[in-house]
């Protein structure tokens, strides 16, 4: 009935992967293209007090030596508050502050070492929870913590009443979960080849993973209309959420503009590693309250996430990990307090789920000890709790197509568990009052059980 | 002080001019125009540049261009038959190896040249063979099955030797 459905099939590109013969964006060059390095702050935070490029220009091999002056419009990222070029003041290690385009790599680099910055050491803040604190250096111009709307410090989500339940509550399960930053590293690195074409188009070969929003990003940069850029995706090796910010568009689209030459501006591997966008620390404090049968009667939960220095895609991380971070249980009585901070460190990026999963790696460490702490089994936990069709979520919308149930059976059956009769038969599209029996069944079959602690 | 180097590169006879500090990787790519030889992290870590070096797989970006002088280089283009594939990428092919592809050519190549070694390996000590290259999208069990059911004669009969 279906040629391809439910078949094998080659991958389209599979052949050239094979031979060698994809071309990615890095495999790119032009004829008489420069090569593009970018000089980058030394310190975590830090004052300009001045720049000279003079020396730099008269260097041998030397097309063009650009500072944020050289921007027609030096902001940029998805909130566009991310310098292009670093301005007065610097707020992460690695920060562009000055970009060279000469003949060679070895002409590029000569030229960085003539670049002489002055800059006067600031003092950092690195740990998210320290930058919270009243005596933590500024950062930001409106402070470290970011207004939601530009008026909240936190991001609420509230339903039922939580004192009701903590107070409905056999036992009360608190912990704290913090996670580390996280690079992408894409095997391919992070490169772009830009020129002018023969209509006076600027073009560039980028390793975005998002072609209209780059390029609509960046139109504001170059002050040019969408119509006089022209993006094109190779295939890239690699992103994983670091091509939906930009790291080397922008730069070598300036340095292509002002040589009026092909440059080519790649990233190495240390460069990628220590000072593009990453997957930024959180932290999560999280307090259950739960019955002797496992229902969880209230949860609170605070988030705390580390933005770097710029906002980037951490605001859009921060409020889809605020709606879902409760997970795929009924909580009727819940409170979930988010808030971002900004800190010295590379901003935060996109990467693999967004701020979803990293709650997830949290609530789940969390309800396994909420199990032992009642005495059901880490299975049971989820059943119990476990959201059906119909069921609003934490942000109120109604659930469809929910296959929590079935997704926990699933994963039973991959791990070898053994599930009690009542979980196998139980179903996402069970009414809520067969549910509540099973919850019935569950309690007493752990009536007479001795609670550990 | 740049200085011409003479080697054989798929057979074929080449001269490069190259400085002290040059590895083969910048040779292969930028002065001969070579794609295949990917860089990932030019620290011998990812694999994504291995060539064949006088029969040895060797990380490319390692090897510095001035001292193959006189040698013999394999690169992916040299292993790709003129019509259809080598059984090796047949194999990863047709079993689906590569996503992003990226760290394939380095993949093929350090297989063709254990299997010239160990014909008829299995599946562990393929799995040791490909060990240094990186696949940052974890397909490593794909390619590691690939290259045992190449070695197996399942995508045809492998070449002998090398060029």
């Amino acid at each position: 009935m279906y040629s391809t459905v439910g078949k094998r099939m080659p991958r389209y590109d599979g052949v050239g992967h094979v031979t060698g013969r994809t071309i990615y964006v890095s495999d790119v060059r032009m004829p008489g293209m420069l090569v593009a390095k970018t000089l980058r702050c030394p310190y975590h935070r830090a004052r300009i007090k001045s720049i000279d490029t003079s020396e730099a220009k008269r260097m041998p091999g030397v097309h063009a030596v650009i500072t944020k002056d050289d921007v027609p419009h030096n902001l940029f990222a998805m909130v566009p508050d991310h310098h292009v070029l670093a301005e007065e003041i610097t707020r992460y290690k690695g920060q562009n502050v000055a970009a060279v385009a000469a003949v060679s790599k070895e002409a590029a680099l000569d030229a960085l070492a003539k670049i002489r910055v002055d800059y006067e050491e600031l003092e950092a803040v690195i740990d998210p929870e320290k930058a919270l604190l009243p005596d933590a250096p500024q950062i930001r111009p409106e402070g470290n913590i970011h207004l939601f709307d530009g008026v909240s410090p936190v991001r609420r989500i509230r339903r039922g009443d939580v004192e009701k339940g903590f107070a409905e509550a056999d036992f009360i399960v608190e912990g704290r979960y913090a996670t580390p930053c996280q690079e992408h590293a894409p095997l391919e690195p992070c490169s772009t080849v830009a020129y002018l074409d023969e209509s006076g188009k600027l073009v560039l070969h980028s390793k975005t993973q998002g072609l209209y929003f780059t390029l609509g990003d960046l139109a504001n940069v170059f002050k040019l209309p969408m119509n006089k850029l022209k993006f094109v995706g190779n295939t890239i090796g690699g992103s994983f959420g670091s091509g939906n910010s930009v790291h080397t568009d922008h730069i070598a689209g300036l340095l292509a503009l002002a040589t009026g030459k092909p440059v080519r501006f790649a990233l190495t591997r240390e460069e990628e590693i220590l000072f593009t966008t990453i997957r930024t620390p959180w932290v999560f404090t999280i307090k259950d309250g739960v019955r002797r049968d496992g229902k969880i009667t209230a949860r609170k939960m605070k988030v705390l996430h580390d933005c770097g220095a710029y906002t980037e895609l951490g605001l859009y991380a921060t409020e889809k990990n605020a709606n879902l971070v409760a997970g795929a249980n009924r909580i009727e009585n819940l409170a979930v307090d988010s808030q971002m901070v900004y800190t010295n460190k590379m901003p935060s990026g996109s990467m693999r789920g967004f701020g979803v999963n990293i709650g997830q790696y949290a609530e789940q460490v969390h309800l396994d000890r909420v199990a032992r702490a009642c005495g059901v089994s880490p299975m049971a936990i989820r059943f119990i709790n476990a959201f059906h069709e119909g069921d609003p979520a934490h942000v109120g919308n109604v659930l469809r197509a929910v296959s929590t149930i079935e997704t926990l059976q699933g994963v039973a059956d991959a791990a070898g568990v053994e599930l009690e009769k009542m979980y196998r038969a139980m179903s996402s599209k069970d009414a809520a009052a067969a549910a509540d029996r099973v919850l019935e069944e569950a309690g007493m079959a752990l009536d007479g059980k001795e609670v550990p602690q | 002080m740049k200085q011409i180097v003479s080697f054989i590169l798929n057979g074929n006879p080449v001269e490069a001019a190259v400085a002290p500090e040059h590895t083969l990787l910048e040779t292969l790519r930028d002065g001969l125009g070579l794609t295949s030889p990917k860089c990932g992290c030019n620290h011998g870590d990812c694999g994504s540049c291995t060539v064949i070096l006088d029969g040895e797989a060797v990380k490319s970006c390692l090897v510095l261009a001035m001292t193959v002088s006189g040698k013999r280089v394999e690169t992916l283009e040299g292993i790709t038959p003129r019509e259809g594939l080598h059984p090796v990428q047949k194999a990863m092919h047709e079993m689906g190896a590569p996503q992003c592809g990226y760290c394939t050519p380095g993949m093929v190549m350090a297989s063709v040249a254990y299997l010239r070694k160990n014909p008829a390996p299995d599946l562990e000590e393929v799995k040791e063979a490909l060990s240094g290259n990186l696949c940052r999208c974890a397909s490593y069990d794909k390619y590691a099955n690939a290259v045992v059911a190449a070695s197996r004669g399942e995508f045809g009969v492998m070449p002998k030797g090398g060029v």
